[in-house]
């Protein structure tokens, strides 16, 4: 597999999702600066997570708008699995890949601590091999928000990825970290080869950090 | 010429900042404030022929870039 990671000023997340690839997809990502202009052939893209260009006007705007993200569009059109994690996630919702909005959390602070999320829809690549998983979220911006006609569209093509849910799976205010609409914690595009989620996998990838859960979205890309 | 654009969230959004500031301005004695909702303003600098040109090149800036249509309005004013 030809796997591709973009770096962006402000991302922090590139080289745990590149050693989380390597590990377990076995391929060794290239690494892609954001003012590079294209990304010939690829099996799956990864914008990780981060503070890129620190925040400004909105998480994710600044990026949107990088030379390397029109390649990363087209990609996307053509069917190359593209996905979003956290700061990633925020990235592809600004460059218009995903719908919706991630606005600030409810409780207005910063969230950094293990979450449970469900897999909603089992039949993506990402989600193929996906189950009930502890992973962790660290997030100011994370509360999903679309208007209830955008909500309707998404649930009925199946474009909810993950909720976040008790140890039981059941979907409820408690298990809500961030205020997002439906416990949405991330979202597929129409066809599926996008995706975008807030909570990080490849922080839960290995039994040196504590919970290996991660691996599962990994794992799925493989099959 | 001078455009100044407001940026502002939409009514169904809910605006926890805007929730807490109202409810700091109330402990300061302005019981009368019912809502706060917190935007953003932007003020910039453009080299336009006319009026009407500078404020469709800031409609644009702000469907592209400036705003998130999905969560905000914008308005925009521009003076000489």
């Amino acid at each position: 597999m030809k796997t591709h990671v973009i770096v962006f000023p402000g991302s922090n997340c590139d080289r745990d999702v590149a050693v989380a690839i390597q590990n377990i997809i076995g391929s060794s990502p290239e690494m892609v600066w954001h003012k590079d202009s294209t990304i010939k052939q690829s099996d799956l893209i990864v914008v990780p997570g981060g503070f890129s260009y620190g925040d400004y006007l909105r998480c994710g705007a600044m990026a949107s708008t990088s030379p390397i993200m029109k390649s990363v569009i087209e990609n996307a059109n053509k069917g190359v699995p593209v996905m979003g994690i956290c700061n990633g996630f925020q990235i592809l919702i600004e460059s218009g890949l995903l719908q919706g909005a991630l606005i600030r959390n409810s409780s207005l602070s910063f969230i950094c601590r293990d979450v449970i999320i469900k897999p909603t829809n089992k039949k993506t690549i990402f989600t193929n091999k996906s189950k009930i998983s502890k992973m962790p979220i660290a997030h100011n911006e994370g509360n999903y928000f679309a208007n209830s006609n955008q909500i309707k569209e998404i649930e009925d093509n199946d474009q909810i990825a993950f909720q976040y849910c008790d140890e039981n799976g059941d979907i409820n205010a408690h298990s809500n970290p961030n205020g997002s609409i439906n416990n949405i914690a991330g979202v597929f595009n129409k066809s599926k080869n996008v995706l975008g989620m807030m909570p990080h996998p490849e922080r839960a990838a290995e039994s040196i950090h504590g919970c290996d859960d991660g691996r599962n979205i990994f794992e799925s890309l493989l099959s | 010429m001078l455009a100044k654009i407001h940026i502002t969230l939409k009514k169904d959004v809910l605006d926890p900042q805007g929730s807490v500031i109202a409810n700091s301005l109330k402990s300061l004695g302005f019981d009368n404030v019912n809502d706060v909702r917190q935007g953003k303003f932007i003020e910039l600098e453009i080299n336009s022929q006319s009026k009407e040109e500078a404020e469709k090149q800031c409609n644009e800036m702000c469907e592209k870039l400036l705003a998130n249509l999905v969560i905000e309005d914008y308005s925009v004013e521009i003076e000489n």
